[in-house]
């Protein structure tokens, strides 16, 4: 039995209907356990105070703003070459779960940033690639709602994905070398390696495993109503040729 | 053999529109598609010049041998007649023009521009562009929409000069062209599929 | 693929406007920013460089969608697509007559929007070269987005949405080229960079756009 068989909207639909409360849970916990832990349960960063407890939303968030795309990315390749439709529908229902995600590390980006360097914003060059991110995924939502014919928009929108992969990866390199030049890395950096501590590390994988699991569930939440749609679509267009 | 087309199955809109379709087209053969509004004689055309999908069955067909006419008349309105026949004549075979301005009676029109014709010499203008090819097979979606009958007579004159001197032509139409040698008459209603016609794209979901 | 361009820029020029139009935006971009920032034209040449790159790229949105849209409108793309020329060609040269239209009109006045911004006679070069360099970029990846929008009524909002995240590597190393081209520092991996950007999307893009034509065609 290959993994392959679920690619059958309706075969899918009753698999998700069994995982779907275990990845629920899994989620639940995951966020419970890591930001309660980190949020009360660890002492405060000697410099940062207790700002730096943000991490336990950005890094994750961040983490599954990128991943979400990538995920979009090997579902439209799947969409394109093997035509499975719960493929395409996986990608368009992640695209608003990486949508919210990227706004969240950018606001918790902002958040942390502003007691360090005294303004809401910086033009780090994270923080500008994830605008720039957020912009992509914009685009990529507004052209799946252009158009009228499910599988021309899902061929459409797949085509976008992956060419504006490419395009955000340039920019990646792109805005790295806008801010500081090639091969330096970023200075105002909120990279979890230099801020965290052992301390800190345990809450943030728990935390990063409830957001992964987070993303998984709604993601599963969003292809199935998404296939509900088209299969309600489908029987009445059955209806009506009767 | 121009054409062959084998248990074709064709779908539009979330319709299967007709299955099981199959014919052969060769040298000097006219084949006339008919059929009421919507049964898919455009999407047929469509299908066999490579601009639509099929969802089922095999078209054999050579891309440099046949010259597609739609519905739209694909003409440039900001160009002269002449200039927009010379742009085909340079994509396609780089004929003189001459022949098909004469054939068409758009000689004395040769320098109007095409946005300030008729209907109906648009739509000769776009069916000239069929003269500047030596390609075999016609593709034709309602080439007579718009014509007068002068311009019919000249039109079916020029297809039937084209079959006599070797070509084939698929036509679409709900017009008899008055052809009756070596035509093969199909009229896709025939073909709609018997109970309930969804396309695979929706029955995936079912 | 010659009559294609010879009747692309005729088309453009009978349409009224055709090369004047992006012109005449870029110069009301321009003029529009000494009125927004004030007239100290220190602060000016600051921006000038950046001004005069985000003016280029959206004189160039503007008319993007025009690249397919007409000839999708009046049948013309499917009779190309039927037709012995290879769709890709097809997209290259309007992409091609797309620059000659609007991104070579703009680089060609550029040196004299510079000067209105503060710019020193000398410096002009930098932001010549940049935009020379970098408006075919813009054109071949406009025609990517015009192929994905081709089908949708009103599509120019989006179309601009859809095209301008992917002119972000272009504009950062165009300005950068320009910028330290004014600044007399070595500007020769920028350069590099945004000629690799704009041969890389020539190569890859027109693939792409062929394909997404011929979805929307169906």
């Amino acid at each position: 039995m290959s993994l392959w068989e679920y690619a059958n909207p309706v075969k899918f639909l009753k698999l998700s209907d069994k995982v779907l409360p275990f990845f629920a849970s899994f989620s639940i916990i995951g966020l419970a356990v890591g930001l309660f832990w980190g949020f009360f349960f660890t002492p405060d960063d000697y410099r940062q105070g207790s700002t730096v407890k943000i991490i336990y939303l950005h890094v994750p968030s961040a983490l599954m703003a990128i991943n979400a795309w990538f995920m979009m990315l090997v579902a439209s390749v799947i969409w394109l070459v093997r035509r499975h439709h719960v493929s395409a529908l996986a990608a368009k229902a992640a695209a608003p779960v990486g949508v919210t995600m990227t706004m969240v590390a950018l606001v918790t980006g902002a958040l942390w940033g502003q007691p360090m360097w005294g303004t809401w914003w910086a033009w780090d060059p994270r923080l500008t690639s994830f605008l720039i991110l957020f912009l992509f995924y914009l685009g990529y939502i507004a052209l799946w709602s252009s158009i009228d014919n499910p599988d021309t928009a899902a061929d459409l929108t797949s085509m976008l994905c992956i060419v504006g992969s490419v395009f955000a990866i340039l920019s990646r390199y792109a805005v790295n070398f806008w801010n500081q030049g090639l091969h330096q890395g970023a200075s105002l950096s909120l990279d979890k390696e230099k801020n965290v501590a052992d301390v800190f590390y345990q809450p943030l994988l728990f935390s990063i495993f409830g957001f992964v699991f987070l993303f998984v569930t709604l993601v599963l939440i969003g292809t199935r109503t998404e296939i509900r749609l088209r299969r309600a679509e489908a029987l009445r267009l059955k209806k009506d040729r009767e | 053999m121009l054409l062959s087309v084998d248990n074709l199955s064709v779908s539009r809109g979330g319709k299967r529109l007709f299955e099981g379709l199959n014919f052969n087209v060769s040298s000097g053969q006219f084949v006339s598609i008919s059929g009421g509004n919507g049964v898919g004689k455009t999407s047929l055309l469509r299908s066999i010049a490579g601009l639509q999908p099929m969802d089922k069955g095999k078209i054999v067909v050579h891309a440099d041998e046949f010259i597609f006419a739609g519905d739209a008349n694909g003409i440039k309105t900001t160009l002269t007649v002449l200039e927009n026949l010379k742009f085909w004549s340079a994509i396609l075979d780089g004929k003189n023009v001459h022949e098909a301005l004469e054939k068409f009676d758009l000689t004395k029109l040769k320098n109007r521009l095409a946005g300030k014709l008729s209907a109906g010499q648009k739509r000769r203008l776009s069916l000239a562009r069929l003269l500047l090819t030596d390609r075999q097979l016609w593709l034709l979606d309602e080439p007579t929409v718009s014509l007068d009958k002068k311009s019919m007579k000249d039109f079916s004159k020029v297809l039937r000069n084209h079959l006599e001197t070797g070509g084939a032509a698929v036509v679409a139409s709900h017009i008899d062209l008055g052809l009756t040698l070596n035509t093969l008459c199909i009229n896709l209603e025939d073909y709609q599929m018997k109970n309930g016609n969804i396309n695979a794209s929706a029955t995936a979901f079912l | 693929m010659i009559a294609l361009l010879q009747r692309d820029l005729i088309l453009a020029v009978r349409a009224g406007g055709g090369f004047g139009l992006g012109m005449a935006f870029f110069l009301i971009v321009v003029i529009l920013v000494p009125l927004g920032i004030g007239p100290d034209m220190e602060i000016l040449s600051k921006v000038s460089v950046g001004v005069l790159w985000v003016g280029a790229l959206l004189a160039c949105v503007l008319s993007l969608d025009r690249i397919f849209s007409l000839d999708y409108d009046d049948g013309t793309l499917e009779l190309l697509l039927t037709s012995p020329i290879p769709l890709e060609a097809v997209v290259t040269v309007k992409a091609f007559s797309h620059w000659i239209t609007t991104g070579l009109p703009l680089v060609t006045i550029s040196p004299i929007l510079g000067l209105l911004l503060g710019l020193q006679v000398s410096d002009l070069k930098w932001v010549f070269i940049s935009l020379l360099l970098g408006t075919p970029a813009l054109s071949v990846i406009g025609a990517f987005g015009a192929a994905l929008t081709v089908g949708i009524r009103r599509g120019g909002l989006l179309l601009s949405l859809l095209v301008l995240p992917l002119y972000v590597p272009t504009l950062i190393f165009g300005a950068n080229v320009a910028s330290r081209g004014l600044a007399d520092i070595s500007n020769s991996s920028a350069l590099l960079i945004l000629t690799a950007v704009t041969l890389a999307a020539f190569s890859i893009l027109p693939f792409a756009s062929a394909l997404v034509l011929r979805i929307n065609l169906r």
